[in-house]
Parts: C-alpha cells; structure tokens; sequence
C-alpha cells in the first residue's frame, strides 16, 4: 500500500499530538449522518406497513387475537367415567383424559432420551389434570382389559416403574359396566357397529356419553339414540376432535363476514399411503377364541366365524364398519358442518372401489361423494384414496376468494373477484398472495406473516411448536364434554350435530352400495 | 487494536472504500436486528429447525430447549443490532467485526450451502460452497486487517483518549 505523507492525521505517529482537535471531531463523527438516513428509511418502511396492514384490515378484518381456549369447569368432585374399548383409539382418548399406559410413558421418555427434539412426554405431562377418576374399563379382548385397568390406575401418569393407583373393575359386558353406580359418564371406543347401542343404553340409564364417530352403523339406530339422549337429557359429545381446531373457529369467522363472497364448491379429501391408515392393524398375539368373546363382539352383525382379521381389522368390512364414509369422510363433512353449518344435504352420489388393497375387504379404498346442498346453493366433493399420501388440503371456493384449511388457514383473493375489484386494479390485493393467513398460537396474529414465516409455518415449524406445547385436540374435546357435564349444557358436537353427521355418512354409503343418488326429505326427515 | 494494525496508512480512496464498506455492512446488520427486535412474534427456532449439513444436530438441539431459544433470539436481535451499530459508527470496530464473524459462522454452520441440501428457507441465488454468508465473513476479516474505525468513527476518541 502506498504511503501518502498528506493523510498524517491516520497515522498515530508519535509526535502527532493526543489532543482531539476540530478534524478528529468531524472525521471521528463522519459517519453520525448515516444513522440519519437509517432512521429516516426506517420509518418510511414502517409507513409502507402500516398503511398496508391498515388498508387490508379493511378487507379482511377477521379477530386479531388467537382463539382463547375455554377454561375448566371445576366443581371440586370428580366426575367418575366408564370406558368401553380399549383398542388403538381407546387408549389414544383414556391418554387424553390423563391415563396413560405405563409402558407408552416409557416409550416416550426414550424417545426423549434418543432425540432431545422429541418432547411428546413433556408436553403429555403439561396437559392439564381434568378432575375425573375412571371407575370401570370393559374390552372383550381381556388382554386390553387388563391394559385399560392398569391405564386407569396410572394416576401419577408414571412408567412401568411408577407408583400405580388402584385398579378399577373390569367389566365382562358393557351392560354391566352402564349399570355401575359409581360411572356417571361413559367413553365409547368400539367398532362402528357398537356405538350406537352401547350409547342408546348408556342414555337410558342416563349416564353421559363420549361417542367416538360415526355416531351410528344403520340409519334406524340413529334416529333412536337422537331420542333417548334427548329424553334423557343427558350430555352427549360425538368424538369429533376437529371441533377444537383453532383455524377452522377462523375458518367460521371469515365465512360469516362473507370475505369469500359467494361460496359454490367445497373439496374436502383424504390422502393416505400406509397399511396402518388402511386399517391394517396388528394382530396381537396373545389374541384367541380363549381370550376374545367373539359373540359379543358380533352383536347385530351377520354371523361369521371366529376371524382375528375381522377382529382386529373390522374397518375393512361392512359387517362392521362404515368404511371410509364413516371414518375419514365424517371428519371432513363434520369440519366444514362447524364452519358453515351445512345440515343434511339434498343429495348424494358415490362411487369408488377397492384398487389397491385386495385383501378381502369389502370397503372401498378409493372413494368419491358428492354432496349436494341446494340451501346453501353448493357442492361438496369428497375425494379418498387410501394408496396414494399426496396432500390436498380442504378448499372452500368462493366467487371473492377462496380459503384453504390445514392445521394453518389461508385466504387468497379471486382475480375475477367482484368484492375486491376496485382493490385490486388499485393494486393493493395481489390474487397470487394472501390477502389473511392464520397459524394457530400465533401472538397477536394480524394475518400478516412475511414470506419466511410463511414458508416456515407451512411445514409446521413455527408457533404450532412453539414454546414446546402442542396442545391435544382429543384432549380438548374430552375436556370441553366434561366441562359441558359439570355446567349442564351441551357441547359443539351434540346429538344435533351427530345426527347430521350420521345421516349425512349413512347417505353416502347407501349412495354408493345402492348405485343410485340419494335424497334427503327433509319434511319426512327420511332418506328416500 | 495493535499498533502495527493502526500504523497503516491509506490512500484517500482506499480508505473511502473501505469506510464505505464498513458503513454498509453495519447498515445491513442494523436493519437485520431492528426488524427482529420489531416484530414480537419473531423467532430463531424456525431457522434453527431448518438446519441442515454437519452441524445440524447442534443446532436442533438448541431449537429443542425453549430458554436456548430465548437466549439465541436475544443474541441475534441485539447482536445484529449492536455490531450494526459498531460498524456504522466505527465505534469498538475491532471488537463488532469479530463478533459479527462469529454469528456469521454460525449461520454457514447451520446452513452450509451443500451440493446435497435443500432449505425450507426461499433463496433468491444459486449457492454452491460459497454462498453470500462466506462472502461476508471475508469481508469482515478484510476489515478487520484493514481497520477504519480510528480513522473515520468513535475509535478515533477512544485511541487518542488511550495514548494520553
């Protein structure tokens, strides 16, 4: 580097002076200005923002604040619960009632152990203890008889090690079971065939009841348990999880504000690729006609002989399933009865057919229905396939914008939209990006997220995670059914609603095996 | 700051260039902490997850403890901001560039341009080894074998101060 005898004041020389003279002030200060000018494009872009949020508040102008989640009901006594099944589901709801088995608390605290990132036992110990002691557990297979009892004395939510608490009966029949004096309310978790009468029973005695979906297996049984549960008066919550799901309350909001304008068609689906999703559960191996009581299991299914295919994979039969319509189609169409109040539909048409797993099933695994809903002038499509995992989420399309719902919930406006035209030739709506997103939890959320949130909560890596709760929707709902006993009221997914649910299933299947559309009169209120 | 550092000597565009480049870079870092410290919902654990290459685990890890979270959100929020500042102002130079380094270390470590990863985050280049994070690590170690701030910023006081 050359040397430059002019720029002596860079240099410390020695015989420089040490005083802080007028040059050293201006060049020690030089770059002060620069501060200047930041702060001044700072707050220009803040401007740019602002004025930005504040015009498309203006559009869309949906609750800023994240859904509060209800509070508990406590009335100091606990609520004493029967469970009747206790199969991969029914361990799932006695898990979010607080009862863990010890040997699944185990496994997660190894899982912590191996992956630090995995905290599923962690944010299982922070879930919020809902005051009920399970009294009696009933499963015909007596090995989850056992498991159920143990679970319920797991009141310490411990590992096998742990301190467990006493065991509750076990109960041979469910009969028994509802008529225990000390269960004031009951859990179903039983195949498709068994809910609705184990509920109509439980009603009678006027116990409360948790029915896990569909709400029935035949149409007759569901106008029948409507009516005792409604003579009876009792709390009924059909075990639709999604009610809690805090984008689709969002989702309810921006349909009443009509941000979407004219809704015409729905697309709900469901995508999945693995035999576990196809309902090819493990057969156990301690299962036998020693250990199942396979009568009872048939109950008013058609006679057929002792199978533990039938058994432990009894969703692939219509002997005692619903198929798809039952178990994955009722989520949708219960999803979208919360956010636009759907009801019963007009019509229904169905196809579809078993191309992927012949295995002997008699359930379809590719499956189609179109609802028809002349009231609210607008079709909803179903579309299922239990051989292929690509993900379509649920869209509900309107003539202003359209709104997809996932765990997150994004609006996006219509180029063609006449609510928002004038926005849009002004060029404050862009059609190509949202005009409103929502991610669960969020602080504060204004519907704003930058791109880089965006594509970060689009693969559930913000807020959902956050500050490591994730918190259980299956938990919620048990939560909300017992808060709904302790207050005397009903929940979000009463019996109303179950019917709707029920009738709406029950149209599809019949759409489908009968080959024909399918009426809904609603003067009758009779499928014809 | 050694005297055999502060004994160089430039020609005026030489130090017009590298004051200027000092000034921007400390433009970006103040920027990249003000916007972070302005939004209330902004987090280090989305970025963190994202990580990818030899030190991923590390860095998942990290994510995996909410009060590391915490830690990291206010390192980089105020980091960024201060060495912005530093740089800006030429104030404690030495000290926000080799700060700066580290967190930009830390950033490549976690974000390695491989020819085998793909990140979450959207990229508006191509990067290949060398991404604009390197780039800005040897700007800074330039920077630092090159030191303006006694000439044009607060280090000027700070070194007349201490020869007194």
């Amino acid at each position: 580097m050359k040397n430059d005898n002019s720029k002596k004041d860079h240099t410390s020389s020695k015989t420089e002076t040490q005083k802080i003279g007028r040059r050293d002030i201006i060049k020690g200060l030089a770059a002060v200005p620069v501060l200047g000018a930041f702060s001044y494009a700072w707050s220009r872009k803040n401007n740019i923002d602002q004025t930005f949020r504040k015009q498309m508040r203006e559009v869309v102008n949906l609750t800023s604040q994240p859904v509060e989640l209800a509070p508990s009901v406590k009335d100091g006594k606990p609520i004493r619960i029967g469970i009747i099944g206790f199969g991969i589901r029914g361990k799932q709801l006695m898990r979010a009632a607080g009862f863990p088995e010890p040997s699944w608390i185990d496994e997660q605290i190894k899982a912590h152990a191996e992956n630090k990132q995995n905290t599923n036992y962690q944010s299982y110990m922070e879930q919020e203890q809902l005051n009920i002691e399970v009294n009696g557990v009933c499963d015909i297979f007596s090995v989850y008889s056992k498991e159920a009892a143990i679970a319920a004395s797991n009141v310490n939510r411990e590992g096998t090690v742990g301190k467990m608490g006493k065991e509750p009966r076990q109960y041979k029949t469910y009969l028994e079971l509802l008529d225990a004096p000390d269960i004031d309310a009951v859990i179903i978790a039983t195949p498709d065939h068994w809910h609705s009468p184990m509920a109509i029973e439980a009603a009678k005695r006027g116990k409360h009841v948790y029915c896990e979906k569909p709400v029935s297996w035949t149409v007759p049984e569901t106008y029948e348990l409507v009516k005792v549960v409604k003579e009876k008066g009792v709390v009924f919550q059909l075990g639709h999880q999604g009610r809690q799901t805090e984008s689709y309350t969002k989702a309810r909001e921006a349909i009443e504000k009509g941000i979407l304008g004219k809704v015409n068609l729905i697309e709900v689906c469901t995508n999945r690729n693995d035999p576990n999703g196809a309902w090819v559960y493990d057969i156990h191996p301690d299962a036998s006609p020693s250990t199942i009581d396979w009568t009872q299991f048939l109950g008013q299914a058609p006679y057929h002989e002792f199978s533990l295919e039938r058994f432990f994979r009894w969703r692939c039969w219509w002997d005692y399933s619903t198929g798809l319509n039952g178990d994955l189609l009722t989520h949708e169409y219960d999803a979208l009865n919360q956010i636009m109040g759907l009801g019963i539909p007009g019509s229904v048409a169905s196809s579809g057919g078993i191309y992927f797993f012949k295995d002997g099933r008699t359930v379809p695994d590719v499956l189609q229905v179109v609802m028809e809903f002349p009231k609210h002038e607008l079709s909803f499509l179903y579309s299922a396939t239990l051989a292929s995992g690509r993900s379509r989420g649920k869209v509900i399309m309107g003539h202003d914008a359209s709104m997809e719902i996932s765990d997150r919930l994004v609006i996006k406006a219509e180029a063609e939209s006449t609510q928002y035209k004038k926005k849009i030739e002004e060029g404050l709506i862009d059609p190509n990006t949202p005009i409103y997103s929502f991610t669960p939890g969020k602080k504060g959320a204004d519907g704003f997220a930058t791109a880089t949130e965006q594509y970060f909560a689009s693969r559930g890596l913000l807020y959902t995670y956050r500050n490591g709760k994730r918190v259980d929707t299956t938990h919620l709902h048990i939560k909300e059914w017992l808060n709904c006993i302790r207050a005397g009221v009903q929940p979000s997914c009463n019996i109303d609603q179950a019917f709707q649910e029920g009738i709406s299933a029950h149209m599809s299947t019949k759409a489908l095996l009968e080959n024909r559309r399918v009426f809904w009169d609603a003067d009758k209120q009779e499928i014809v | 700051m050694s005297n055999k550092q502060m004994n160089k000597s430039y020609t005026n565009i030489q130090t017009f260039l590298l004051v200027t480049l000092r000034i921007l870079l400390g433009w970006y870092f103040l920027y990249e902490g003000i916007v972070k410290i302005a939004n209330p919902d902004w987090s280090s654990f989305g970025y963190l997850m994202d990580s990818q290459g030899a030190f991923a685990g590390i860095f998942h890890a990290m994510a995996a403890k909410t009060n590391v979270v915490a830690v990291v959100d206010m390192l980089n929020k105020w980091g960024l901001t201060l060495i912005g500042l530093g740089l800006i102002l030429g104030f404690l130079t030495q000290y926000a560039l080799f700060f700066g380094m580290l967190l930009l270390i830390m950033y490549y470590c976690s974000h390695p341009p491989l020819a085998s990863v793909a990140y979450l985050m959207p990229q508006e280049g191509s990067y290949l080894w060398v991404n604009k994070t390197l780039l800005e690590i040897l700007t800074m170690a330039v920077l630092m074998v090159f030191p303006t701030g006694h000439i044009a910023g607060f280090d000027r006081f700070i070194t007349k101060w201490t020869k007194k």
